[in-house]
């Protein structure tokens, strides 16, 4: 789960870390509110589950009540990357000297946390990992022993010379660390994390993605769930434990795992067709699962032909022929339905289904082939 | 021959009173896997009913069950909370090969799970695989037995589902299999692409195999790199993924770490360069791996 800046700077400030006040507005009047209460410059920023939030204009500075007012106009109701900015956060504007960039993720290689950082940071930080690679530092945390002095240490002194600076980058590496650990996070990212012309190392900029199987644990940071940051489909399909990505085309799929459910729809463009989403129903074997996924397809009206391809394995056939059948007796389905069926306990499914009035294929290209081709007919 | 499980293999169920963990034990046994323990906590004592009036004894840790079984692989259907806890007590428990099925263990969990497994010498396969399954021999996991024949080509996939799609097709044809393996899905995996491969190389009865990938991260061009130097029977690639949306950036780090995107296309191109013949559909899979034994 990807959570906004403001909220990563919440989480960032519990556990320490020095980071400037700000304050959320929703509409250009809230904006200037906090602004003049904060005095002098501000910086007025999108709140977005995206990067690239600056080159696309969502980051203003401000020097004048009329300057955020014009700014929190703009950016507010702005698109970027998809997503529209329904929030500002507005900071007072630091006096930088040097901006340097930290960040810590699960690595898959190393298999453990591993620190990133870089005295150049800044919006380029990836073009200085392509450019100049010696510029990137990295670590890897051994999960058994947490981050060791030494080794934030280390990590310091590539981003600064003055021990003045090497000691508060060290102290703000680990508390970075506690944080990543505490809150269950897959990724924390700041960029900047600045040195003030007065010598102060502060995170100016935060981003940071949750592990969601590790939400359970953290009932508080729930709360950080932006709903208007997905679309109602999506919001559905989590609460019903599915994994949905809404597409532009008419061929409705819904497939038991993510590897086969990409194959059908690599499938689907074979034959000629457009798939209208990626669906997977998942690794278990609940009737009420496909009906909610029954009820999302249903929901995109591009959708021409339901494409139901399940390969039982831990999802068992006859239960999802039940929620088939549950699904058309309690929705209204009116695309026509193609379903393929095979694997674990496929006889009783296909019996259950056969009761219904539905027939299944048992080979996946022959229910795609027919899939396409209702969807171009229809 | 084999690889992973196998004759010699005496399995204990993490897990085997659960929904899942009950009927997969079931399954295993049906297939003829020696289930010779069951591990519950709080049901020690108790005894799991298998097909045909067999029982298999249920202990409250894997430890007692090693010490009066002789168990040397477990296979672990607990739930997510908890489940990463159930691997480390396998591992500590000198179980050798834990297949971990389970969906949705917190990732940091697998970090130290993973290190202690290393530490240990123990081998983790999975999570959030389909498990493992060496054709006429031994099943652990979740991979449906009807579907497999014994043959000479291995199997290796990301995939549950899709591994499926592939093998039955391979059986269909009558291209039987020396083991299938599913690595699982999560971000932090115990056995990669390489570690079977090495496995395959290593077997003897091996004589072709499928590989099968998705997007994501860089292990299929690791894969396919080491192929290339490594490997000298055929492989044949399939990658799913080549509609998908571009997936969750995360953040620049990500994209600093792995130094690629992971796009299907750019694991096809490992693929090609490295001898291994791409397969369109998974239907296809069985032409190309045919071709390659008849070679």
């Amino acid at each position: 789960m990807d959570i906004h800046e403001y909220q990563a700077k919440e989480i960032l400030r519990a556990s320490g870390i020095p980071v400037p006040p700000g304050e959320i507005a929703t509409t250009p009047d809230e904006a200037v509110a906090i602004a003049e209460a904060y005095g002098g410059t501000v910086v007025v920023k999108a709140q977005v589950h995206s990067g690239g939030r600056g080159k696309a204009g969502g980051v203003k500075l401000a020097a004048t009540t009329s300057e955020v007012r014009e700014h929190a106009e703009n950016i507010l109701g702005m698109t970027i990357s998809g997503f529209t900015v329904g929030k500002v956060l507005v900071t007072p504007a630091e006096d930088i000297d040097t901006e340097a960039y930290v960040g810590v993720l699960i690595d898959r290689k190393a298999q453990a946390a591993t620190f990133i950082v870089s005295a150049e940071g800044g919006i380029d930080i990836e073009e200085v990992a392509h450019s100049d690679p010696d510029a990137i530092h990295r670590l890897t945390v051994d999960p058994r022993y947490g981050l060791m002095r030494h080794q934030a240490y280390g990590l310091a002194n590539s981003l600064y010379e003055d021990p003045a600076l090497v000691k508060q980058a060290a102290k703000i590496i680990h508390q970075l660390y506690a944080a990543f650990t505490s809150s269950g996070a897959s990724m924390i990212e700041i960029n900047p994390l600045i040195v003030t012309v007065a010598g102060e190392v502060k995170a100016i900029d935060a981003k940071m993605s949750l592990d969601d199987s590790e939400l359970f644990r953290h009932p508080a940071l729930l709360e950080y769930r932006d709903l208007s940051a997905e679309p109602a489909a999506e919001t559905k399909a989590r609460e019903a434990n599915l994994s949905y990505v809404k597409l532009d085309g008419n061929v409705g799929c819904c497939v038991n795992g993510a590897g086969l459910a990409m194959a059908t729809m690599d499938l689907v463009k074979y034959y000629g067709g457009e798939p209208a989403n990626f669906l997977d129903i998942g690794g278990s074997s609940d009737p009420e699962k496909v009906i909610s996924a029954l009820e999302i397809i249903t929901s995109d009206s591009n959708v021409k032909v339901i494409l139901i391809n399940i390969f039982g394995g831990i999802t068992r056939c006859d239960d999802v022929a039940r929620g088939i059948v549950e699904a058309t007796t309690r929705i209204d389905i009116e695309p026509p339905i193609v379903i393929r069926l095979t694997g674990t306990n496929d006889k009783e499914g296909l019996a259950i289904l056969a009761e219904a009035g539905f027939s299944a294929f048992s080979s996946m290209d022959d229910v795609v082939e027919r899939g396409v081709e209702m969807a171009k007919a229809g | 021959m084999a690889i992973l499980v196998g004759d010699d293999t005496r399995l204990v169920v993490q897990g085997i009173t659960g929904r899942d963990g009950s009927f997969h034990t079931l399954q295993m046994m049906e297939y003829g896997t020696a289930v010779v323990a069951g591990v519950t906590p709080g049901k020690g004592g108790q005894t799991f009913e298998g097909p045909d009036g067999a029982g298999v004894p249920i202990f409250n840790s894997v430890d007692e069950a090693v010490a009066e079984t002789g168990a040397n692989t477990s296979v672990v259907y607990v739930p997510p909370a908890f489940a990463a806890s159930a691997i480390e007590e396998a591992v500590d428990a000198e179980i050798s090969l834990v297949v971990a099925i389970t969906e949705g263990i917190p990732v940091q969990d697998m970090a130290r799970a993973h290190a202690f497994a290393r530490d240990h010498g123990a081998r983790v396969l999975g999570p959030n695989c389909p498990g493992v399954i060496s054709p006429g021999k031994a099943k652990v996991g979740i991979i449906p037995g009807n579907i497999v024949t014994p043959g000479p080509v291995g199997v290796i996939s990301r995939s549950g589902t899709l591994t499926y799609e592939a093998v039955v097709h391979l059986t269909n044809a009558g291209v039987g299999q020396t083991t299938c393996v599913g690595i699982g899905g999560d971000t932090l995996i115990g056995t990669n692409f390489v570690d079977v491969l090495e496995a395959f190389a290593d077997d003897g009865d091996t004589e072709a195999i499928v590989m099968i990938g998705e997007i994501g991260g860089t292990d299929e061009q690791e894969a396919a790199q080491w192929v290339q130097e490594n490997l000298d029977i055929p492989v044949v690639g399939f990658i799913a993924g080549q509609t998908a949306p571009p997936g969750r950036r995360m953040g620049h780090a990500g994209a600093i770490i792995s130094g690629s995107s992971g796009t299907a296309e750019e694991k096809m191109k490992a693929f090609e360069e490295s001898g291994i013949a791409v397969a369109k559909r998974p239907v296809d899979i069985v032409g190309l791996i045919q071709s390659a034994l008849s070679a």
